[in-house]
């Protein structure tokens, strides 16, 4: 059980760096929706459209890692079976 | 001396009917009107937009310096990619979107007009209204006249197009949002763009 624990954390915080690489290693906050720039050819304006992605920030990262911690630290109080 | 009259009579009233007033409608089909707002805050800065535009704007090209209006941005229409900050800037503690569902700018008084071809740009003094306090502002705005473009924006639709672009700067403690508070983590100034097209059709 001790091991589980500690794998599933182990788990946890590779997978959320993995993650959080993969999309773009975002320094700021999570995102759930994207801004993308559209052009209106007749007046030259420069307008939104908002697009639903979930880009995980640095605040994902402190989520994975505190479960991950809280994971590992309740591995310690379970107690090893004797043999 | 009657006939020359009756011609100048005649050449004066074209030149009124041609020079007329137009009401230009920013409600816009194609959703690209925006405002854009930027705050700095500590990690990274605040980044949004709102597409809820309305209003309208009565123009004359040939007396850009006369021009009357009030645009409208929906509140709730602000957005912000983190779904967390959305929620507490739409909240009773900032913004107050279900107590107060409109910010706007009512123009009074154009100044330092300024014409080249279509475009025209001049300072606009009028009424920002933001989470129910009003103040006045001065805005450099820039106005492009498009004439008989609406038909190229809006498929079968003719009448001629307003381009109206500003930029300019509030504080948040000017319309009493979190007045003094949390200015580590929020800017109290606010960077606002407008980019907006209304039409008048024919």
């Amino acid at each position: 059980m001790k091991k589980t624990l500690r794998l599933i954390a182990a788990l946890i915080v590779v997978g959320a760096i993995a993650f959080w690489a993969a999309t773009g290693a975002n320094h700021g906050w999570t995102k759930t929706h994207i801004p993308k720039k559209i052009v209106d050819q007749t007046t030259g304006l420069e307008g939104v459209q908002w697009q639903d992605k979930f880009v995980p920030g640095v605040d994902f990262l402190a989520a994975a890692l505190l479960g991950a911690g809280i994971l590992a630290g309740v591995s310690f109080f379970v107690r090893t079976k004797s043999k | 001396m009657k006939t020359k009259f009756s011609v100048l009579a005649l050449i004066t009233l074209a030149g009124v009917a041609l020079a007329a007033p137009q009401t230009f409608d920013f409600k816009d089909p194609k959703g690209i009107n925006n405002a854009g707002f930027k705050l700095d805050a500590p990690l990274e800065s605040i980044n949004g937009s709102a597409s809820g535009v309305s209003g309208t704007v009565t123009f004359d090209p040939e007396n850009p310096g006369a021009t009357i209006g009030k645009i409208t941005v929906a509140t709730a229409s602000l957005m912000v990619p983190n779904p967390m900050q959305r929620q507490h800037m739409l909240s009773d503690k900032w913004l107050d979107a279900a107590k107060f569902p409109e910010i706007s700018f009512e123009s009074r008084e154009f100044k330092n007009v300024q014409t080249s071809g279509d475009t025209t740009t001049a300072d606009v003094t009028g009424t920002f209204t933001l989470k129910g306090v009003s103040k006045e502002l001065t805005v450099p705005v820039k106005m492009t006249y498009l004439k008989d473009k609406l038909g190229q924006r809006v498929p079968n639709q003719n009448g001629d197009l307003l381009v109206i672009r500003a930029n300019f700067t509030i504080n948040r403690t000017d319309f009493n949002i979190m007045p003094g508070q949390f200015e580590d983590k929020v800017s109290d100034t606010i960077d606002l763009t407008l980019s907006i097209a209304g039409a008048s059709p024919k």
